[in-house]
Order: structure tokens, then C-alpha cells, then sequence
């Protein structure tokens, strides 16, 4: 068993077979960080070169740890602070850091297809980690991983993606890695803020979040984008009407008169489209999304790694 | 008859096992290790065991043409300060032994480690690394892959194979 795919550029492409391949090892990984030593040698020969163009906390500790935990060599780029404010294009400031022997590039960029657009120009293995508003693969498998762990398994389940569909990477990555795995996916927000046509990808879309929830077995709570909205276009009247319609709240929890499972990929916006008292409920699995975060990156990586064959 | 032969020899040098813990290699040292402590157990002796998974410490990572991919390790024991026996089906190369011991020792440091293996591959040794406890030794080509088939996986009976590649 392998990958079929050289690089994570988006879970569109993926087989069914990857993504349980990519379990697997996690799971594995996953018994790998409950160890008294966090960390294993088999990536002791690569470097790997983390590439965010964009802002990015959690995603590029994530990876960072899951490289090291690797034993790989991580070298780190923010824009900020590098070249790309000198006028340097994209292709010429990764070639320059692939002329320094780097194996693999990790990369975040504000453009969509720019993970696309370097793997067909490099030698090196690319992983996306968020490219504009197109996908960022590993958040979506850590979510259905996440999912399996609490649920024991994905096919069958029912979950609805809540928010900012539009400008949202991790609702396009779910939606495909949550079908492939053959659960139910609806998605749920303002009119303004769902893509036409989305009905396409064989979505239902629900613009009563009531109605949604009491449809679903889990609640992927998404941010407003606020970034990635164009300026001047009001989308909605105000924030505290899209909380007052969309916010998830305790009291919309108990009317259910069932469980559901909620997560959110992070940044929280706690009081505007989740509740702080419902982010740190006891049905919330925030916490374990980015504890499995690691774990899904580490199995990724080191199954990517295995494409890039050893020279002597 | 072998097995219990080996398992006569652990006895008489672990006594009564309470420093001690036995570790299968993944992947077919389980089955032999699980025979191990089902022999052991109808003797009376009640031991710890382990299972460890030497993937990620393997030094052919990115040499094989073949993937390699992880297996299940467990191992609910620390061995800080115990006897350590560790197990496997067949013992050719030694490289899979290295890379258990590398991985055995990141949950703790034992006080010593044995190594039983059923099968013996006398030539072809590539570390320095012998058994303490060996249930056969056989003279094998280096085109041949031996494997040891086991009644636990499903077989009519145990028994060794030679496979020409």
C-alpha cells in the first residue's frame, strides 16, 4: 500500500484507500505521542522547509512539531519578514530555498492553486497547507479523523458545516474527505456566504441553523472570514445579527434534546459564530482536533516521504 | 516441542519472571511471542508482555521499493530497570532486531536484553547481533526468504517455509 498521489495538494484527488492509508499511520503516530519520548528517527535525512506566505499559528506549530517528531530537519519562512516584500516571485524564493537541498516544502499561500502551480515546477514533495480559498487537505483529514475517534466511524454520519462557506478552505477539503468517507454533508449559513452551485458537489444546504443541527451528528463551526471577504461588500448587516441567526449557543444545544459533536478548526471567535460556554462543553472536540492534528500531519509526511528516494 | 524447550530455558533463567517482560517484533513475532506466553502460562508463570513495532527505526526507510508502513505497538509496561526478552520469528540480517532495540529503549532503560528467535538464518548476518535463546538453526540461500507459518494466522499446523524469490 501507498499513496497514490506524490504530493497533498488537495483531498479531491484522493482514493478512498489514501485516506484510510493515512489513518492507519496516525493511529499509530498518534501511539507514538502518548510515549514518555515523543519522537522517532525514520526522517532523520530530510529537510523539510515550511513555507507560510500567510498568517498561521496553529497550522505551522502543527507541522513544525510533526516534522521534528519525525526527526526531520524544519527550516521556517514567514513572508513577513523575508524577501517576498522585496519584489521576489514565488517560483524564485522557493527554487532558492530548494538550491539549499530541501526535500520537502510545506507551503500556505493566499492565492488558490499556488500549491499546484510549485508542484509542477519543483523537484520537491509539496504539501498544502492552506492555498486561498481552495483547500487545506490536512485540516480536513484531521476532522474526519477526529470524527472516526469520537464516533468510531464516518460513514453514515451526518454533519454540517457552519459559516463562511464561501471563502472557506476547510469547508471544501471536509466536504470532499467527509463524502469520500461516505457521510452525509450539509452546509449552513447566510445566503450571502454560500456559493452558488454548491449543490453540485452533492451537499444539501440549509440556511436555518436550527433546522441544521437537528438534522446533523456533528457541528463543524466555521469563522467568519473576514480576511478573505472584499472589502466593502456587506455580506451581512452586522456581526451581531450573524451571531443572533447563525452564533451556536447552549440554549440551541438543549433544544436539540439530543447530543451532537461540535469542532471548530480554529481561530475561535468566541461570542460571535460559537459560545464559549459551547467551545468548552463537554460535546466539543476542539481540543482533540488539534491534538490530532499532529498525529494526521506525521502520518502525511511520512508517508509522502517515502516517494523521495534515498541517493547514495 | 521446540517451544516448550525455549520456554524451559527462560524459566530456568528468569525464575519467576517478576523483573521480566517478553516483547514481539511486529510483524510475525506476535504469533510466536503469543505462543510463548500461552506456554509459559500452563507451566503457572504469569509473565509481562509487549509488543513493539520497529518501522520507524528501520535504516532502509526510502531504500525499499516497497513502502514501508507502521504496525501496532503496545506496550502497557515500562521496561526501566527489567529484564528484557525480546522476540521474533526469524533472525537473518539482524537489522530488524537493531532497530527493535532502538525503539524498545525509548520507554525506559532496561536492565538487560535477551533475544529469542525461533529460526536461526545462520549466514547472512549483517550487524553483530546473536540470540540468546534459539529454537533452530537453519542453512538458507541468500535468494530465500524464510517465513514461519502459525496455526494462530489461520494455518492447519505451525511450520517453516523456504521461498525462493
Amino acid at each position: 500500500m501507498k499513496l497514490s498521489t506524490k504530493h497533498l495538494i488537495a483531498i479531491e484527488p484522493l482514493k478512498k484507500a489514501d485516506i484510510d492509508l493515512i489513518f492507519s499511520q496516525a493511529d499509530e503516530f498518534k501511539e507514538v505521542l502518548s510515549r514518555p519520548i515523543k519522537k522517532v528517527p525514520s526522517l532523520r535525512d530530510i529537510t523539510v522547509a515550511n513555507l507560510f506566505f500567510e498568517n498561521s499559528t496553529r497550522t505551522r506549530l502543527s507541522f513544525e512539531l510533526a516534522e521534528k517528531r519525525l526527526g526531520a530537519d524544519v527550516v521556517n519562512f514567514s513572508a513577513s519578514t523575508s524577501s517576498v516584500k522585496k519584489g521576489e516571485t514565488l517560483i524564485d524564493t522557493v527554487n532558492n530555498i530548494l538550491a539549499m537541498k530541501v526535500d520537502m516544502v510545506v507551503m500556505r499561500h493566499a492565492s488558490p492553486g499556488a500549491c499546484q502551480f510549485l508542484s509542477e515546477r519543483t523537484n520537491a514533495v509539496v504539501v498544502n497547507a492552506g492555498d486561498g480559498t481552495h483547500e487545506h487537505p490536512t485540516q480536513g483529514l484531521l476532522d474526519a479523523f477526529s470524527i472516526r475517534e469520537k464516533l468510531g466511524k464516518v460513514d453514515g454520519k451526518k454533519v454540517v458545516i457552519v459559516g463562511d462557506i464561501t471563502h472557506s478552505r476547510v469547508a471544501l477539503s471536509n466536504i470532499y474527505c467527509l463524502q469520500k468517507l461516505g457521510a452525509e454533508v450539509m452546509v449552513c449559513g447566510p445566503t450571502t456566504l454560500i456559493p452558488k452551485h454548491i449543490e453540485s458537489l452533492g451537499v444539501k444546504v440549509e440556511h436555518n441553523l436550527q433546522r441544521a443541527l437537528e438534522w446533523c451528528d456533528v457541528a463543524n463551526m466555521l469563522r467568519i472570514q473576514l480576511e478573505r471577504q472584499e472589502p466593502g461588500i456587506p455580506y451581512f448587516p452586522s456581526l451581531r445579527e450573524y451571531t443572533e441567526l447563525f452564533g451556536l449557543t447552549q440554549d440551541r444545544l438543549n433544544a436539540l434534546g439530543k447530543e451532537i459533536v461540535i469542532m471548530h478548526p480554529g481561530p475561535i471567535n468566541r461570542g460571535v459564530e460559537i459560545s464559549s460556554e459551547v467551545a468548552d462543553g463537554p460535546n466539543s472536540i476542539i481540543l482533540n482536533q488539534v491534538e490530532n492534528g499532529v498525529a494526521i500531519r506525521m502520518a502525511t509526511i511520512f508517508l509522502l516521504a517515502q516517494g523521495i528516494k534515498r541517493v547514495s | 516441542m521446540i517451544i516448550q524447550r525455549l520456554c524451559r530455558q527462560l524459566i530456568e533463567n528468569h525464575k519467576d519472571f517478576s523483573s521480566t517482560i517478553l516483547i514481539g517484533l511486529q510483524p510475525r513475532g506476535i504469533f510466536f511471542s503469543e505462543r510463548i506466553v500461552e506456554e509459559l502460562a500452563k507451566s503457572g508463570h504469569k509473565v509481562k508482555w509487549g509488543i513493539v513495532d520497529p518501522t520507524f527505526y528501520r535504516d532502509d526507510f526510502r531504500i525499499h521499493d516497497k513502502p514501508l508502513l507502521a504496525k501496532s505497538t503496545d506496550m502497557k509496561h515500562s521496561v526501566e530497570g527489567m529484564n528484557v526478552v525480546l522476540i521474533d520469528d526469524v533472525l537473518y540480517t539482524g537489522r530488524t532486531i537493531r532497530a527493535g532495540m532502538e525503539g524498545l529503549m525509548e520507554y525506559g532503560r532496561p536492565k538487560s536484553v535477551e533475544l529469542l528467535v525461533l529460526i536461526d538464518r545462520k549466514k547472512g548476518r549483517e550487524v553483530p547481533i546473536e540470540a540468546t535463546y534459539v529454537g533452530k538453526e537453519v542453512e538458507s540461500f541468500d535468494n530465500q526468504r524464510v517465513r514461519v507459518m502459525w496455526k494462530s494466522e489461520g494455518e492447519k499446523e505451525d511450520h517453516v517455509i523456504f521461498l525462493n524469490d
